[in-house]
């Protein structure tokens, strides 16, 4: 438990030290948002019934952002090595991973949804499902994301092939997430996407850190 | 060794040359086969089977399109169990199977594609329409290019097996949940489907050549595997024949 702790806090100072951390993310994301009228003209009304797509489309993106470098890193240095010597489960290390990474990027995302949501002119009745949405969908994206970086992870160039590999798979997020908001910005009940979606995240929490595991266990010999 | 029990076929066939001596074996009569259902298969498409009284000659695409989806799906399963008997059973042959079946896999989604856009432009107007099931094929195909992809950017073959098997597996698993997602987003936000093909209205004479075809294409799958698996054989061969050469003019200058 103590080595999963410290894996938590070293994610938290690197990402800190770095600049990579959660304001960044946060930059990021304003951006993407920021670009989007320029792209498809200032027509509020056009805006606001693409803005739960746009922000869960800048949430992959943000998602994907930090992932060719969460695992590889660890594993050019030698805290891979370390992990393993220290007989700490290789699958809960995964999952704490996937944890701390969703620390930095899915979780000040979901918080900061509403205020981009209100930029975006996304109904009012749909703030609270937006951020509710993000913050059980975001761990998915992540989760996938942890397989295709741990499937590139000896690559020296993987983050285009991490893309291609990770995104088909986030599909069914993106497609329930997004439905989320847009059933609550119509008025109406959201309740089943929202449980699909928690269904997938919850999915995604058994299969990934265990596929995660085996991918970066078979990568080093 | 007379007197040693045999292993079972799928051990022996562990080794490349009793693999290579079966495939062999059964090559010719597999092409002969393949071609002699395409040639069947093809004259009742086209000659034999009714027009449909809605669709009109438009249909028999569905005689190309139809087995082409089967396959796409059938290559997927086949490569997952490769998968598995890489990642369990270690099989040498397994990541070889695997290797050889994911370009054929693409092959077959993207005629299942193509054709399916070509007889939607008669039918729906439009070259395209995000239709449940051209999206799920169409996610299918992003799948095996990436699984193409993945296999060419690690060199080593034993590890780039493993990686695609866990990946082929973490696809496995996700494809119904991907199929379920698309089909739930497709009823939800668009009209319902224009057209349903098939279904068991589908009249006798238009479900032989069907299913004709059907063979047809899984025989040329299996005649390409066998081929491309002999290929993937040899280049290792090389490979490891090349490596040996250069390690040996290497010690000899030195």
């Amino acid at each position: 438990m103590n080595a999963l702790w410290q894996v938590i806090k070293r994610e938290w100072v690197l990402a800190r030290r770095i600049g990579a951390g959660a304001e960044l993310g946060l930059v990021f994301f304003l951006i993407l948002i920021s670009v989007v009228p320029f792209a498809i003209g200032a027509d509020q009304k056009l805006i606001g019934r693409i803005a739960p797509a746009l922000l869960w489309l800048a949430a992959l993106l943000a998602t994907l952002l930090g992932l060719d470098r969460l695992l590889q890193a660890d594993e050019e240095d030698g805290v891979v090595d370390h992990l393993l010597l220290s007989g700490t489960p290789l699958t809960l290390v995964m999952a704490t991973k996937a944890l701390a990474h969703w620390l930095v990027t899915g979780l000040p995302l979901s918080l900061a949804a509403p205020l981009l949501g209100l930029m975006l002119a996304i109904e009012p009745q749909a703030m609270l499902p937006l951020a509710l949405s993000l913050l059980i969908g975001t761990p998915a994206l992540t989760l996938i994301g942890l397989i295709g970086a741990a499937l590139t992870v000896s690559l020296k160039r993987g983050g285009l092939l991490l893309s291609v590999l990770v995104l088909p798979l986030s599909i069914p997020t993106l497609i329930f997430g997004a439905t989320v908001v847009k059933e609550a910005a119509a008025g109406r009940d959201y309740s089943t996407p929202l449980m699909l979606l928690s269904g997938v995240s919850l999915l995604m929490l058994v299969i990934a850190p265990v596929a995660a595991a085996g991918a970066l266990k078979h990568a080093r010999h | 060794m007379e007197n040693a029990a045999k292993p079972a076929l799928w051990m022996r066939l562990a080794n490349p040359a009793a693999f290579n001596a079966l495939a062999d074996k059964l090559l010719w009569p597999l092409v002969i086969a393949c071609l002699a259902a395409f040639a069947y298969g093809l004259y009742g498409s086209f000659f034999t089977s009714p027009a449909d009284y809605q669709q009109g000659e438009t249909v028999r695409i569905m005689y190309i399109h139809v087995p082409a989806a089967w396959l796409a799906l059938f290559t997927y399963a086949g490569m997952s169990v490769s998968a598995l008997g890489t990642l369990v059973f270690r099989h040498p042959m397994a990541d070889v199977a695997q290797k050889a079946a994911a370009p054929i896999g693409a092959a077959f989604t993207l005629i299942c594609l193509i054709t399916g856009s070509f007889w939607g432009k008669p039918m729906w107007g439009t070259w395209w329409e995000w239709d449940a099931r051209l999206t799920s094929v169409l996610i299918l195909f992003l799948i095996y290019l990436g699984i193409i992809a993945l296999w060419r950017a690690i060199d080593d073959p034993l590890r780039g097996a493993r990686a695609v098997a866990i990946l082929t597996l973490v696809g496995a698993v996700n494809l119904p949940i991907i199929k379920f997602s698309v089909d739930w987003w497709y009823t939800l936000h668009q009209p319902a489907s224009v057209f349903r093909m098939g279904g068991p209205t589908i009249h006798k004479s238009m479900l032989t050549p069907l299913f004709v075809m059907g063979l047809a294409y899984l025989l040329l799958y299996f005649v390409l595997l066998i081929i491309r698996m002999k290929t993937e054989l040899m280049n290792r061969r090389i490979e490891r024949l090349r490596i040996a050469a250069a390690d040996h003019a290497a010690r000899a200058g030195g």
